[in-house]
This record gives C-alpha cells, sequence and structure tokens, in this order.
C-alpha cells in the first residue's frame, strides 16, 4: 500500500467569513503501480487532493501515509516524499525559469543532492520519455511551442524518478493531437516503468481508455471510487453534478434504446465499433 | 504566510463610511495625517485619537485589522522611536555608560511613535474601506485640475488602478510556483542569505515572466476594446456628493479647527 488517506478534511481560511470546505472526510487507498483518474469538475477539489499528498497542504483534520508512515509526524523528510511523489502542476509549463532546457530539468535531481553524472543521466532519460528530440536540449525553454514546454516541465518531474507521479490536468489547453501525444506518453513510461500514476482532470473521455480506475470528486467528497466501466454507469448521475461518460457510452445508451442489442459499458471507440459491428452482423443476417 | 499583507486591502461590509466619496476620504486622510504633525501637545494627540477611535467604530471594519497593517512597519516604528530617544539632545533623565535618554528626547520619541501609529493606521482605514477603484476613481477626480498642467491624470489613475488590481493576483501566481518548485526539491527557508536569495532565482523568473504576459494580454483586451486614455472618456458610475458627503466634510472641518487650535496654539 503506497498512499493512504484516512479521513482527510481540508478547510480554507477556517474561522473568518470565507471558510470554504474543499475536502470533507476523503478516505482513499491508492496501491502501488494503478493508474487512477481523479475527475471532478473546476472546484471539487481536486487539486486541493493532490496537494496534500505530497505535503504541500496539510490536512486541517485525518491523517495521511505514505508507506506506512504518517508524512506529517515530527521528523518525516519530506523533501524526500516529494521526490517519490513527483507532482505537476496544472500549466507546469509556467514554472520553468533556466536558461537551456536541459538544466531546467535537472533543477528537481541536483535538489535531490545527487552527483552531477547522475543528474545529467536522469535528465536526459527524463526528455527522452517525453519524446523531446536532442535538437531542443540547449535551447532556452521560452523558444519553444505550448505542448514542448509542457513536456520539458513534466520531464522536470520525471527526472526525480518519483514512484509515484500525479499529473494535474496535464492536457489543459492542449489541442487535440498534443493531448493525445501526452497521454500516450504517460500511458507508455506507465507501462515501461510500473510508477503509479494519478491523472486529474475533468474530461472522461481522457482518462477513460487509460486508467484502471476512477474516482469521481464532488463539493470535496468522494462520489464514486471503482472501475471506469462501473462508474460510467452512473452517467446520468454525473450529469447532475457537470461531468459526463465519455461520448461512446451515450452512443452505446441510444442504440439499446433503439432496440439493437449491444453491451451499454462501452468505455473506448475501438470497443465500441466491435461491438456495433457484432450487432448489426446479427440483426443485419436477421433481416435478410 | 503571504496573505498576511493588509496594506491596500478591502474589507467588505457596510457601513457610512464605506458609503461615503472615495473624495471625501481622501481629503480626511491627508488632512488627518497634516493634523498629526501640526499637533504637538498632549491635548492634540488625544483628539486624534478619539476621532480616529470614532472613525473605527462607524467603519465597522474589526480593530485587528487596522493591527495588521502595523505589522509591516513595526520594524520602522522602532527606529524612529529608539533614534529619538536616544539622540535628541537637551536635559538629561537617565545616564548611564554612554547612553543618555533626555526629556526632549522622550517626548520627540512619544510624539514619533504617536503619529506614525496614527498615520498607518489612519490610512489603512481608508484603504480598509474604499475598493482601490473607488479610490484610484477619486484620485483621479481630485487631480483633475492638474490636468491644465499636462499632467496625463487619467492615465496616472488607470495605472495605479491596474497595480492594485494585480497585487492579489501575483501573490497567488507566486504561491502557485511556490508550490510547484518545493514539488521539485526547491528550498526557499534553509541556507544562509546569499543561497537565500539565490533560490529565489527559480521563483522570479517564473514570476516576471507571468506578470508580462499578463500584462500583455491585459494591453491587448483594452485595445481591443478601444481603450484610449482619458479624453472624452464617461464613467459607468460617476462619482456625485451626496448629502452624508457634504456632512462629512462639515465634521472634518470641525475637527481640524479643533486639532490646532488646541493641539498648536492652547497652551495650559
Amino acid at each position: 500500500m503506497a498512499i493512504i488517506l484516512n479521513h482527510v478534511s481540508h478547510i480554507y481560511e477556517a474561522g473568518t467569513a470565507m471558510e470554504v470546505a474543499a475536502l470533507k472526510d476523503v478516505s482513499l487507498s491508492i496501491p502501488d503501480g494503478q493508474f487512477i483518474g481523479l475527475i471532478g469538475h473546476t472546484g471539487s477539489g481536486k487539486s486541493t487532493l493532490v496537494q496534500h499528498l505530497n505535503g504541500l497542504m496539510k490536512p486541517t483534520s485525518g491523517h495521511i501515509y505514505y508507506n506506512g508512515e504518517d508524512i506529517h509526524e515530527e521528523g518525516f523528510d519530506k523533501k524526500k516524499l516529494r521526490s517519490k511523489v513527483g507532482l505537476v502542476f496544472q500549466y507546469p509549463e509556467h514554472q520553468l525559469f533556466e536558461i537551456d532546457v536541459f538544466s531546467d530539468v535537472c533543477f528537481g535531481p541536483k535538489n535531490m543532492g545527487l552527483d552531477e553524472k547522475e543528474v545529467q543521466l536522469r535528465a536526459y532519460a527524463a526528455l527522452k520519455q517525453v519524446g523531446l528530440e536532442d535538437d531542443y536540449f540547449y535551447q532556452s525553454p521560452f523558444d519553444l511551442s505550448g505542448g514542448q514546454k509542457r513536456r520539458v516541465a513534466i520531464a522536470g518531474v520525471l527526472a526525480m524518478k518519483p514512484e509515484v507521479l500525479i499529473l494535474d490536468e496535464p492536457t489543459a489547453g492542449l489541442d487535440p493531437k498534443g493531448r493525445d501525444e501526452i497521454l500516450d506518453q504517460i500511458a507508455a513510461l506507465r507501462a515501461e516503468t510500473g510508477i503509479t500514476v494519478i491523472l486529474v482532470s475533468h474530461s472522461m473521455d481522457d482518462v477513460a481508455k487509460y486508467v484502471d480506475r476512477i474516482v469521481v470528486m464532488n463539493q470535496g467528497s468522494v462520489m464514486y471510487d471503482d472501475e471506469p466501466r462501473k462508474v460510467f454507469r452512473y452517467y446520468k448521475e454525473l450529469e447532475a453534478v457537470g461531468l459526463a461518460a465519455p461520448q461512446v457510452t451515450y452512443i452505446m445508451q441510444a442504440l439499446k434504446e433503439k432496440g439493437f442489442p449491444v453491451q451499454t459499458d462501452i468505455i473506448t471507440i475501438e470497443e465500441a465499433r466491435d461491438e456495433i459491428l457484432k450487432a448489426l452482423g446479427k440483426t443485419g443476417r436477421r433481416n435478410a | 504566510m503571504l496573505r498576511d499583507i493588509t496594506l491596500g486591502q478591502y474589507y467588505q461590509t457596510d457601513s457610512v463610511i464605506h458609503r461615503l466619496d472615495p473624495r471625501v476620504k481622501l481629503v480626511a486622510t491627508i488632512v488627518f495625517i497634516i493634523s498629526l504633525f501640526l499637533v504637538d501637545n498632549f491635548i492634540g494627540y488625544l483628539i486624534a485619537a478619539v476621532f480616529l477611535a470614532c472613525m473605527i467604530k462607524i467603519s465597522k471594519v474589526p480593530f485587528r485589522f487596522m493591527v495588521k497593517g502595523m505589522k509591516s512597519v513595526v520594524f520602522l516604528l522602532l527606529i524612529a522611536v529608539v533614534f529619538n530617544l536616544f539622540l535628541t539632545p537637551g536635559e538629561p533623565v537617565i545616564s548611564f555608560w554612554k547612553i543618555t535618554v533626555t526629556k526632549e528626547g522622550l517626548s520627540m520619541a512619544f510624539k514619533m511613535a504617536v503619529r506614525l501609529v496614527f498615520l498607518i493606521i489612519g490610512s489603512s482605514l481608508m484603504t480598509l474601506t474604499t475598493t482601490p477603484n473607488n479610490l484610484t476613481d477619486g484620485m483621479e477626480k481630485l487631480m483633475a485640475p492638474l490636468k491644465r498642467l499636462h499632467v496625463p491624470v487619467h492615465e496616472v489613475a488607470m495605472m495605479m488602478s491596474i497595480a492594485l488590481r494585480f497585487i492579489p493576483i501575483l501573490l497567488e501566481e507566486t504561491d502557485k510556483i511556490m508550490k510547484a518548485q518545493i514539488a521539485r526539491g526547491a528550498d526557499f527557508e534553509s541556507g544562509n542569505l546569499i543561497k537565500k536569495a539565490k533560490s529565489m532565482v527559480p521563483l522570479l523568473v517564473p514570476l516576471f515572466i507571468s506578470a508580462f504576459r499578463r500584462a500583455n494580454d491585459l494591453a491587448m483586451a483594452m485595445e481591443a476594446r478601444c481603450y484610449r486614455g482619458g479624453e472624452h472618456r464617461t464613467k459607468m458610475k460617476p462619482l456625485v456628493y451626496h448629502k452624508r458627503d457634504g456632512m462629512a466634510y462639515g465634521i472634518l472641518a470641525v475637527y481640524a479647527v479643533m486639532s490646532v487650535y488646541f493641539g498648536r496654539f492652547f497652551r495650559i
């Protein structure tokens, strides 16, 4: 068991008129190697939740355990925790600051106190992992395109070799191609290294294809926590809180209502195609 | 940590002071500050204290908000008091080793402390009860005669309101970048002065870039809406004096006369 959250609550501006409960009694356990999609609309507490996982925020009440140790216990090494639980913020390209791409990626591992050679090896490997070509390594990060900047920023966290990688809306503001590329690279990285990945998003289409488990947040509480297929069965309830199931789920529902013998717990386009062909094949024969 | 700065922050509530025309509040603040420096006896300070206390009471702003603003200038206050206390020549009261405290020094230090404290509380009362937009509107109106001298009053007021508007945005941004760099193992707290200064680079570079980006976006958005400065520009909510503003000026005049008369010329 990697990370356990035990009845975690967080209240902003406690004791003033602006008091807001961002997290309400959240309990979760995140085992090693899982690929999790954390979903919720704006203001549901997703970002607050992930900032608790690496100790950037302290819960107002409740405890967080990393490999069995309370991360807010006296003497717990938070710096080490942050290298183990890598957090990529929303719009991470806004944190780039070095004169060239390579030095920027070196920042994380350098802060871990590794020796020069190891730092460079890690930076190189991380940049390769996010699919950036060598030509860009010694350019200023500010000369790159939006998608490339974002990859450099993700590489900056990957270079610390985290055991848990958290990405807060990694695809926000990217075009469909850039989005698919980044998500595919994250999936490939996870398949290769077996690290735990938590993908924060408000788009079901983004995560449905990749994740093993979906956690749906609503108004600071966990609303659903299950396999994608099972979560999407509640598509009506999801809509009520400003979310939606993947597009194909709706198509399958509509087809079923029209009398086609199809399964409705379909989450990817490929599955939908097979299912529709199968259904058409059967009905086609019957009609002939 | 960054949210503690109250100087220039608005406290939302409904009171007569909040509803006053910003021009009245600006003039009142200036008059109050001038009176503090004209007055030089105990009665004068007492009048100022009573006046200030009444205004705070009427404004419904909790007193702790004023005190919060004080925190940032405690150091300055301390220096002013200490220098006046030990370095004013005159009739010695206490004397040990090389340090001499004089009667004049004591009274100067006391005056300095009272003036500074009242000055800060008085001006934070103005910013706490006036929205930044209102404040700059008021300034623009008050400084309008300067336009004759080719002072770009409107532009200055616009720059001020934008600057004030950006304070909370940049604070939030700083918080975000700080967290992002801490997540990458940055350390902003430990180390000596040089190391600390160096550790600011990963914070300051992105902050400057983001400030420029925001400024650029804002300029573009203003231009897209055909903003072209002060000439013939009308306001959605023009400033108009009400009856209460006239009364406020009256009260202010009474205060000014009283404080100058009793505080400066009246001798017991």
